[in-house]
């Protein structure tokens, strides 16, 4: 399966240039990046972890290509995303948020169903991936 | 002594001073008892209302206005003493300013002042009570229409607001940059819930993030409500598993007393949804109800503005929808519909701008071409997400992206459901038009002129979205608006 989190996972995975592209539309609207990747993409998995602080007053899409370049070779087997902060008051959260990288082979989740009383079912979803510890998954 | 009917135009518009005179038994113009008052400079703390107002033939506009104000307030037809136990003069509505409307001779703009004391706080069934509660019958009238409202800080912040808004909406389904996705399934009665719940999988496997039910799929015969919300959840949490995005079907929780409400608010809470839907003829206490339940239980809330054209449509008489707008961003929903500009619904580009911008901005500066006669501002109330839906095709997605921007959900029932590739395939066209037009407008280029290019290209790679575009590319909803502005912008020559 293709999990399809972030803003433009149902196009074709996006190019170095399409990636430096997007991150100088962030940069241009004063948007601070990070780079964060995780081996449990669960829908409610919202802490991924940080590939270092997030960048501010960046001007130039470079050093965050060189950060997305370095973040793959570390976690090649890893999902890893870009996320953009926008710190304008009423808003103070993320504006844009896209995978750079993912897992050659996604095992993707298993939905689990509880039956309780009368049709009522409780459901919960599982990765695949965390059958295995933290490290091992997808080696 | 002044008697009403036989003074002079300019006494008739003075009010009286000497109590005497004010509160003799008998009946006076509305302006003789104080309710015309071109002097009066508003409060920062006055609610303050526009009116457009026709009035009878021979009926001074000046004198409609008070009535308006004075029948909006504390007035009735005759003088009562029983004014002067009050402090009268505080509780009186002010009309302090009457325009002509650009282009309609027979029409006036009336701004109206109300004091803060008037009203209870946080409760827009007694805003609305005192506002549009009486006058909208009145024999010296044609016909009167609220166009816009201005509300206090002290005034706004006595509501809670949307118990959830667009920036914790988008925190809690982890979705960012892209208007949101979504269908109403089709058909709207009928379906089984069993095959209801097929048609809510499909759409949401292929890539919408929510799917609706209709203002009108409530509890009937073919469907009980609950049928409905298991097999929902049911195709909800596959499509979750699915695809592993968080994705949500708007149970519609509307029934008849607000027990029932409640009951069904409250199963699709165990079953896990992250949002419930409402249609806004369950009247505003009924909404403001929900509001808070919403709150409690950490639920988005949608509603269906069902049942607003009969009295926002037409220019004369009635009220604007952006005064709805206000309300319901004051009574606290997370969803409202609020027009697609290209769909088949009533829309004029700049109206329709100027609701979105009145749910989605910190601030609204007064934009005459827009429709928002005051500035207003908000006081840090969440934001309302607004919802695009009715007659709305892939083929269009520039010109939604152009027109409503990045926080509203795009709802596209037909154009997923009557895919000739299947549901799935509808969705996944949507999608990937989606995401390609703003993938470009990121990169700078321009979407209004590039957009069909732009969508040409991603079809290349996308057979659902080539055969969506060979099927409805070339359809438009192109009828003349009746809800259109007053002013329009003049060019300035240089």
């Amino acid at each position: 399966m293709r999990i399809t989190q972030g803003t433009f996972s149902f196009l074709p995975d996006l190019t170095d240039e399409q990636i430096r592209s997007q991150v100088e539309y962030c940069l241009a609207l004063g948007w601070a990046i990070s780079i964060e990747y995780t081996d449990d993409a669960h829908p409610r998995n919202t802490y991924w972890e940080m590939f270092g602080q997030p960048m501010f007053d960046l001007r130039d899409a470079a050093g965050v290509m060189t950060e997305v370049a370095a973040a793959r070779q570390a976690f090649p087997q890893h999902y890893v995303k870009v996320n953009a902060f926008d710190s304008t008051r009423g808003i103070e959260s993320l504006r844009l948020s896209f995978m750079v990288n993912r897992p050659a082979n996604e095992p993707g989740f298993e939905l689990l169903r509880q039956e309780v009383e009368g049709r009522h079912i409780r459901y919960a979803i599982r990765s695949y991936a965390t059958d295995r510890p933290e490290g091992e998954r997808y080696s | 002594m002044v008697s009403n009917g036989t003074a002079g135009l300019e006494s008739a518009r003075e009010p009286l001073l000497d109590p005497a005179d004010r509160y003799r038994a008998g009946v006076l113009k509305y302006a003789q008892m104080g309710y015309w008052d071109p002097e009066y400079e508003p409060k920062a703390t006055d609610i303050l209302a526009l009116f457009r107002i026709t009035p009878q033939d021979g009926v001074d506009p000046e004198e409609a206005a008070a009535a308006v104000a004075g029948e909006s307030s504390t007035a009735t037809w005759t003088v009562v003493w029983t004014d002067r136990l009050t402090a009268a003069d505080v509780y009186r509505a002010k009309a302090y300013k009457v325009d002509p409307v650009p282009g309609a001779p027979d029409q006036y703009f009336a701004y109206i002042a109300y004091d803060l004391a008037l009203f209870e706080p946080g409760s827009i069934a007694n805003l609305s009570a005192s506002i549009i509660g009486n006058v909208f019958g009145f024999k010296p009238l044609k016909a009167l229409r609220l166009e816009d409202m201005r509300f206090p800080v002290a005034y706004v912040k006595t509501f809670d607001g949307p118990p959830t808004g667009i920036v914790v909406e988008r925190e809690r389904l982890d979705k960012f940059g892209r208007p949101l996705l979504g269908a109403t399934t089709k058909p709207k009665l009928g379906l089984s819930g069993r095959n209801y719940g097929r048609v809510v999988y499909e759409a949401l496997k292929g890539g919408l993030d929510f799917t609706k039910d209709d203002e009108n799929i409530n509890s009937q015969p073919f469907m009980h409500w609950r049928d409905r919300f298991l097999f929902c959840m049911e195709a909800v949490n596959r499509a979750s598993a699915a695809s592993g995005e968080v994705k949500g079907h708007y149970l519609n929780v509307t029934a008849a007393t607000m027990e029932d409400m409640y009951e069904r608010a409250e199963f699709a809470k165990e079953l896990g949804s992250v949002v419930v839907m409402i249609d806004l003829v369950i009247g505003y206490t009924a909404i403001q109800s929900m509001s808070k339940w919403a709150r409690r239980n950490d639920m988005i809330l949608h509603l269906h503005r069902a049942g607003h054209g009969t009295y926002t449509r037409q220019k004369a008489h009635g009220i604007s929808f952006r005064v709805i707008s206000k309300w319901m961003r004051l009574a606290g929903v997370d969803h409202i519909h609020a027009g697609t500009v290209v769909g088949k619904l009533e829309g004029d580009p700049d109206m329709v701008q100027g609701y979105y911008n009145v749910l989605r901005e910190p601030h609204n500066p007064v934009d005459l071409q827009r429709g928002l006669y005051f500035d207003q501002d908000w006081a840090g109330l969440r934001a309302v997400m607004p919802v695009a839906s009715g007659g709305i095709h892939a083929g269009q997605m520039h010109q939604l992206l152009h027109y409503l921007g990045e926080d509203v959900v795009l709802q596209f029932g037909g154009g997923t459901i009557g895919h000739p590739q299947g549901i799935q395939a509808g969705a996944t066209a949507n999608r990937v038009a989606l995401e390609a037009m703003v993938l470009a407008r990121n990169e700078g280029r321009d979407i209004w002129n590039e957009g069909p290019q732009i969508l040409a290209d991603a079809a290349r790679g996308c057979q659902p979205l080539r055969a969506a575009l060979d099927t409805w590319g070339e359809v438009t909803f192109d009828y003349a608006s009746t809800d259109t502005p007053d002013f329009v912008p003049t060019p300035t020559t240089s």
